[in-house]
């Protein structure tokens, strides 16, 4: 889908290497920051050690190969809304989604290495305060929009104290209690979240084009309705959201995240304000789910307390690790991932062998796709560290390490 | 007053299955320091298989029937699975757990599907009085064999030879390992362990006054993970005060429900959360739990 469209940062942040190909030269113009190698989601980086020379050779000729890829993935996902039905350009927001959700989840449990079994109620804050505060309090749909995500910035900081403090495990399951409570509350406050039955979600209003059916626009004899609409301000929320990420995760503070994840007393004597930085990520990564709400909401057009559940929680702990832990690409790869299987053997269920038509008695495609990730899950980590992003990145990389270890050293010490 | 001693008892029975879900969470955790997100489909095959074989074997046959299956999935779980992970953060190990969950819960569910299973235990809905409190039978069989296995496995944790190894483990894995503990065993026989006592929890919970073992189940199962944390997850007792705290607090909770009309519909179910989020604010690591002496 639109994996590639966060190269958008690179291109810049390259060009300064590119240009000092002499061996041990240290770029002196990129401290620090730079030096995690491009497109290396992978916990700890082998690059770092890798001589000049064969990065030189190799930048510009990848950075033609990323535009490239950039300009493809943009005409695209531009042409997408004009050929397409319903259903994928639904299944494709979905995505979308739950792209900008794992991109959230994954600079906390992946680059950070906090577990968080919690993010669904980060959603539901998300979806639930857009509606309230462009409903009932009447704010224009974009400000309600923000407002929401900032919202769900704030209800991450609440939990700060929890979040700052505790450690791996226990994490984890103090957010499960986020789930528990989040659904209480959910069904309790009815004034607000209308119950079980939710609330619609009115539409979002953005310089005076309404993202719904009802105006009618026809561009190039498409007719264009919500789904079409709102399939642009997916892709731009996506886009700015991985751009934004990628930026943390290759500045200080990704470094300062990974070597908390890697060992957190280490950081500290190092001067990273341990617990300050634990919740932060905290609540940025609520943030980016609050956002995911606001644009599932947009989607489904009617916010249930039951999709905020435990479930969805998982989904987004499965995507990252599918995709990959700790980077952009691998959250948005999980995502698609996880968010287009079961669309996929819903869709085709009577073509598939084992896959049963809904409510016949077989596997149904939910439970088949289900079953499926959760294959997926343990068989990555047994077999595929570094996820399907880890797994993009190897395959581009294999020639150029022949090319790097013929001559002498041994194989690159193994990741931990 | 009545009310309220009944509220308590009935609390202090579920407290006590709760502990013996706990117990397994912590005994795994102790033995191989992963977060075990898979307990709540152990305790789900464990009822399942009650469910399934109790009117072909009778109710006994299938309950050790059960406690098998639930313990054999276990040890294929660690043997399969955990022991052939090579990832760096216990972390990762932990997301592991919640796939196998996944896959296992599915099934599990979709097996069951709308159905509510009785498990054919003997006790049915038989009574107890005693004065003016009324407790049903099963509860009180609930008590007596938690508080059994709770006090076996603390005194087989102090006297056996897999009790110390166990402990050893616990203590320093590789300074264990040295000494000649079998790592692979000591955790094998945690998840074996934890599937078994999941298993003989799965039967108290679907039991009277429960209408049976249904698809909502796994979800009765999380509340042992409050249960484990806020006593303190590498501690024994731990999980035995953890089970108690919540299991009181949910029975008190959903008991006076009316009184408590203001805080909503099923407080029972969030109130354990609540309670653990207050003493994690309070105890990072718990009630026992062990402090990890990491200062900057």
């Amino acid at each position: 889908m639109s994996e590639p469209t966060p190269t958008a940062a690179t291109p810049g942040r390259d060009s300064p290497a590119a240009g000092t190909p002499e061996p041990g030269a240290p770029a002196p113009s990129t401290p620090a920051p730079s030096t995690p190698a491009p497109s290396t989601p992978a916990p700890s980086t082998p690059a770092l050690s890798t001589p000049w020379p064969a990065r030189g050779t190799a930048r510009p000729l990848r950075a033609v190969l990323r535009l490239a890829v950039l300009a493809v993935s943009v005409m695209v996902s531009v042409a997408v809304p004009f050929y397409l039905e319903g259903f994928w350009l639904q299944t494709g927001l979905f995505a979308m989604s739950a792209a900008i959700g794992a991109i959230g989840i994954n600079l906390l449990t992946g680059a950070t290495g906090q577990l968080s079994l919690g993010h669904a109620f980060f959603l539901a804050v998300g979806a639930y305060s857009y509606v309230f505060l462009s409903t009932d309090l009447g704010l224009p749909t974009p400000l309600a929009a923000v407002a929401a995500v900032i919202v769900a910035g704030v209800s991450g900081g609440l939990f700060s104290p929890i979040a700052g403090r505790l450690r791996g495990a226990y994490l984890g399951i103090a957010t499960l209690a986020l789930i528990f409570v989040g659904q209480h509350i959910l069904f309790n406050a009815e004034p607000v979240t209308g119950g079980f039955n939710g609330r619609p979600v009115p539409p979002m209003e953005l310089f005076g084009l309404v993202f719904a059916d009802t105006p009618e626009l026809v561009v190039l004899n498409v007719p264009f309705g919500s789904l079409e609409r709102l399939w642009f301000l997916g892709i731009a929320l996506l886009a700015g959201a991985a751009v934004f990420a990628r930026g943390v995760l290759r500045g200080r503070p990704g470094l300062a995240m990974n070597t908390i994840r890697d060992h957190e007393i280490a950081a500290g004597v190092m001067g990273v304000p341990v617990a300050r930085y634990r919740a932060g990520v905290f609540v940025l990564s609520s943030m980016y789910g609050g956002l995911a709400g606001v644009l599932v909401a947009l989607v489904f057009q009617q916010v249930v307390p039951d999709y905020f559940g435990m479930l969805l929680s998982l989904d987004y702990l499965a995507m990252i690790v599918i995709g990959g832990l700790g980077s952009v690409a691998g959250a948005v790869a999980g995502a698609a991932f996880v968010s287009l299987l079961p669309q996929l053997l819903t869709r085709y269920s009577d073509a598939l062998p084992l896959v049963a038509e809904p409510g016949s008695g077989g596997v149904s495609p939910a439970e088949a796709a289900r079953i499926l990730y959760g294959a997926a899950v343990v068989a990555v980590v047994l077999f595929l560290p570094g996820g399907l992003a880890g797994l993009a990145t190897r395959l581009g990389r294999v020639r150029l390490k022949e090319l790097r270890w013929a001559k002498s050293a041994p194989a690159p010490a193994s990741r931990r | 007053m009545a009310v309220f001693l009944e509220l308590l008892v009935n609390g202090i029975s579920v407290g006590a299955v709760y502990a013996l879900i706990a117990l397994g969470f912590v005994v795994i955790f102790k033995a191989t320091e992963v977060v075990n997100f898979t307990h709540a489909s152990l305790l789900l095959a464990g009822g399942y298989v009650i469910a399934r074989l109790h009117p072909l074997i009778g109710f006994w046959a299938a309950l050790a029937a059960g406690i098998a299956a639930a313990a054999l999935v276990g040890a294929l779980v660690e043997f399969l699975i955990l022991r052939r992970a090579h990832v760096g953060s216990r972390g990762v190990l932990a997301i592991v757990t919640i796939g196998v969950d996944i896959l296992l819960t599915t099934e599990l569910t979709r097996r069951i599907g709308t159905e509510v299973l009785a498990l054919g235990d003997p006790w049915g809905d038989r009574v107890l009085r005693l004065g003016p409190v009324t407790v049903a039978e099963t509860r009180v069989v609930a008590l007596a064999v938690a508080a059994a296995l709770i006090v076996a496995f603390l005194l087989a944790f102090k006297f056996t030879g897999w009790g110390v190894a166990m402990r050893a483990t616990a203590e320093d894995a590789e300074t264990a390992a040295l000494m000649g503990v079998r790592l692979g065993r000591v955790s094998l026989s945690a998840w074996a362990v934890a599937g078994a006592l999941a298993a003989v929890a799965a039967m108290f919970l679907c039991v009277f006054p429960t209408p049976g073992l249904d698809r909502g189940t796994a979800a009765a199962a999380m509340k042992a993970f409050p249960a484990a944390i806020l006593g303190g997850l590498d501690s024994t007792t731990g999980a035995l005060a953890g089970g108690l705290i919540v299991g009181v607090t949910e029975t008190l909770m959903s008991g006076y429900q009316s009184e408590l009309a203001f805080l909503g519909r099923g407080i029972g179910d969030a109130a354990p959360f609540l309670v653990m989020i207050v003493i994690l604010l309070l105890r990072p690591s718990g009630l026992f739990g062990t402090k990890e002496p990491a200062r900057v």
